[in-house]
């Protein structure tokens, strides 16, 4: 019985294996289709910021309650994970609960505290299905949130639920089972287990084989549970639970106020301008994607593989939690824009060309494009680049960087700007400033001051 | 003693033929030089470095855009244009030092230039204001005109969030011994007025509100005698929001330099 229980088991945790590894390598691929940018200045202070915001969740605490609400998950499910060491370990050498003999009374303590913790995620997330379905919090609503992204975060929300309550009755289950000392539970020296114990008694009077049933079912709910959760994350804005780390890592340091420079219109410039081609700028402080002397590809950005690898990143580190949109002038004012939504189209556009190259389509030949196929000139053009976005993200993305790369390619590569743009643009070009006046006349605020007023 | 003083407004190019060189070049801006209502914020900021007998100079009409709506347009090539044109004029006169009262100017020359050639110190009027009034340098008569009165102070994204520039300006508040109130959004959560990534210069796009009424509805909640604002564009949008709620007798827009001036 055992054995066969084991192959199962190990047979399970190999396809999981499989299936994570294929699609861990997708998404890697699909970040790679982005440009290259190299990242790999102030190593401390990247560190810094990792430890900080992503493990210490340091912007989750903006809005405290929610911060700390969601740091009992955060930690919950990142201690809970301890236990499933031995829980694999258990179900490879058909052991049980290997860990209590050499941990002794630790042990009992470390239950308790999994337990413990099991609880407060259990009350979290379903305070979350509450705010998030029946209080309707603005931010957790929009028209970007329908459909799929709704469906997914009340799937994951519920899902966590099941999962701590198999791994408390399991307990449970068990504890009964030890009690009656049937072999194989019969494990000398475990303590009493706090939670759990409470649900003893609804197990207690119950036949040893039903029993037994019931142990093996929890164990192997929650186990695969977990490692199906592991998967279906990869899928999912939870993605967010690895990918907060890497991204918060990479980053940028430079002032929010930066805009990327470009060195090849650089180079262009200079020569129109009748300047040498070199100048003593520091440019290897600012953020390119491009070298002057690469061959100039497309002005800004029209689809994913215009964008930055470090923008596809962002992407796949969204938790579509809405901060962004929340805080966005032009969002809060009933405009189309919504940095929020900027993310999960160039997540969405990125495993759609993903899915493409999966099934040996050549990619990008599908006509499809970011720009207007999923993020429309009106959302671009209602940005302020106020950088409220980037300021409030708490794993660290820029919506503003992939809104600014689109207009670029907007106004560079199709000339399509609005008309009292390509106004200013003129006045910028023939007077040296955005409104229609005389250079000549730049200085006459001074004539009144010097006339002593 | 303002009365007393001449004014004087002398250019890099006159600096340079007296063979002098200047503390500070002070960047006028586009709407410091056109914009009438900046205009008044350019010609305190003026008197304050005259009164304090700071040495500075002006590029005059030898000053263009920096750029900075046209880059943030999305139109690179325009930017890069202009960008590189000033900084031939500037690194021409060996500009070192650089203050400006509009924070787009400043997020440009600092953190723009850079990467194209142009490398300066580069600070706001409100932290060279803060500056001199930590070294002493500016003292305001006792019981000035702002003495208790409310003041609320608008942060301007590329002040605040885009380079970190939240005390400074509530600093130099605080000088003028006004009681300063902050609205709901403010520093690192400020609302922009809206103007910010070229929206000054078009339409806004279709929604159900305008952001600078948006938060002028704030501003106000807060009882304001004063809304003080450091950025010519914050300035004009407020502007527009007060009419709006045809409050302008009740409640003035200022920016930090004739706040300072009025009470030097
Ligand atoms: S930078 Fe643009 S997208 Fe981001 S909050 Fe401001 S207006 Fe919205
Ligand atoms: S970009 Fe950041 S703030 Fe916005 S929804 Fe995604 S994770 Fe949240």
């Amino acid at each position: 019985m055992f054995m066969i229980e084991q192959i199962i088991f190990i047979i399970c945790l190999a396809s999981v294996g499989y299936i994570a590894y294929k699609r861990i390598r997708r998404i890697i691929q699909n970040i790679r289709l982005g440009k290259d940018e190299v990242i790999k200045d102030n190593p401390s202070q990247r560190w810094q910021n990792t430890l900080l915001i992503a493990f210490g969740q340091k912007k989750m605490f903006d809005r405290p309650l929610v911060g700390l609400m969601h740091f009992v998950i955060y930690v919950g499910f990142l201690i809970i994970n301890i236990e499933v060491l031995e829980i694999i370990i258990d179900g490879i050498a058909g052991t049980h609960r290997l860990f209590a003999p050499i941990l002794g009374g630790f042990y009992t303590f470390l239950i308790n505290f999994f337990e413990f913790l099991a609880v407060g995620v259990i009350v979290v997330c379903a305070i979350f299905l509450i705010r998030r379905n029946i209080l309707r919090v603005k931010r957790l609503h929009a028209r970007e949130l329908t459909k799929w992204p709704l469906t997914d975060a009340n799937l994951i929300l519920t899902f966590e639920i099941l999962l701590m309550l198999a791994f408390l009755t399991w307990n449970a289950s068990d504890t009964v089972l030890r009690e009656r000392g049937v072999e194989h539970y019969n494990i000398a020296g475990i303590g009493s287990f706090w939670f759990s114990g409470i649900l003893s008694s609804l197990f207690e009077g119950w036949d040893t084989t039903a029993l037994v049933v019931y142990e093996r079912f929890a164990w192997w709910f929650h186990i695969l549970g977990i490692l199906g959760f592991g998967i279906y994350v990869t899928y999912s804005k939870h993605l967010h639970i690895a990918m907060a780390f890497p991204n918060t890592y990479f980053a940028r340091l430079l002032p929010k106020g930066e805009m990327r420079n470009m060195p090849v219109v650089t180079k262009e410039v200079r020569l129109m301008l009748g300047l040498p081609e070199t100048t003593n700028g520091n440019s290897d402080t600012s953020v390119s994607t491009e070298s002057a002397d690469a061959t100039p590809g497309r002005f800004g950005a029209k689809d994913i593989n215009d964008l930055s690898w470090k923008n596809l990143m962002d992407a796949y580190s969204c938790t579509e939690c809405g901060r962004c949109t929340s805080e966005c002038p032009a969002n809060i004012t009933g405009k189309l824009l919504s940095p929020r939504k900027i993310m999960m189209d160039t997540r969405d556009r990125m495993e759609e060309v993903g899915q493409q190259i999966e099934s040996g389509k050549e990619a990008f030949t599908d006509g499809k494009s970011l720009l207007d196929n999923y993020i429309t000139r009106e959302e671009l053009l209602a940005c302020t680049t106020c950088n409220a976005c980037v300021e409030v993200c708490p794993v660290s993305i820029s919506p503003l960087d992939i809104i600014l790369e689109l207009r670029r390619y907007m106004i560079m590569e199709e000339s399509s700007a609005p008309g009292s743009w390509n106004a200013m643009f003129s006045n910028e070009e023939n007077n040296m400033a955005p409104w229609k006046f005389s250079p000549s006349d730049r200085f006459n605020w001074a004539d009144q001051l010097k006339s002593g007023q | 003693m303002s009365e007393t003083i001449n004014f004087q407004v002398p250019t890099m190019a006159e600096l340079m033929a007296r063979g002098e060189e200047p503390e500070v070049l002070f960047w006028v801006g586009c709407a410091g030089s056109f914009d009438d209502r900046y205009k008044k914020v350019t010609i305190a900021f003026t008197k304050i470095l005259n009164k304090l007998g700071i040495r500075f100079a002006v590029l005059g009409t030898e000053e263009s855009c920096t750029g900075d709506p046209a880059r943030r347009a999305g139109n690179e090539f325009l930017f890069q244009m202009l960008a590189i044109q000033n900084i031939e004029v500037l690194n021409g006169y060996n500009i070192k030092k650089i203050v400006t009262a509009c924070p787009h100017c400043f997020n440009t020359l600092k953190n723009d230039y850079p990467a194209l050639g142009g490398n300066y110190e580069v600070l706001h009027h409100s932290q060279f204001l803060q500056q001199l009034i930590n070294e002493g340098k500016i003292k305001l008569q006792g019981g000035g005109e702002f003495k208790g009165k409310r003041i609320t102070y608008h942060d301007s994204c590329y002040l605040g969030r885009a380079n970190d520039v939240y005390e400074a300006p509530r600093e130099v508040l605080q000088a003028l011994d006004a009681e300063l109130v902050e609205m709901k959004r403010s520093r690192r959560h400020g609302l922009c007025c809206g103007a910010g990534g070229g929206q000054m210069f078009k339409e806004a796009e279709p929604g159900n509100k305008e952001v600078n009424i948006e938060r002028i509805e704030e501003a106000l909640n807060t009882n304001p005698n004063v809304v003080a604002v450091a950025c010519p564009f914050c300035m004009t949008m407020l502007a527009d929001g007060i009419k709006n709620k045809e409050k302008e007798t009740e409640v003035k827009v200022y920016d930090l330099a004739e706040l300072i001036d009025r009470s030097l």
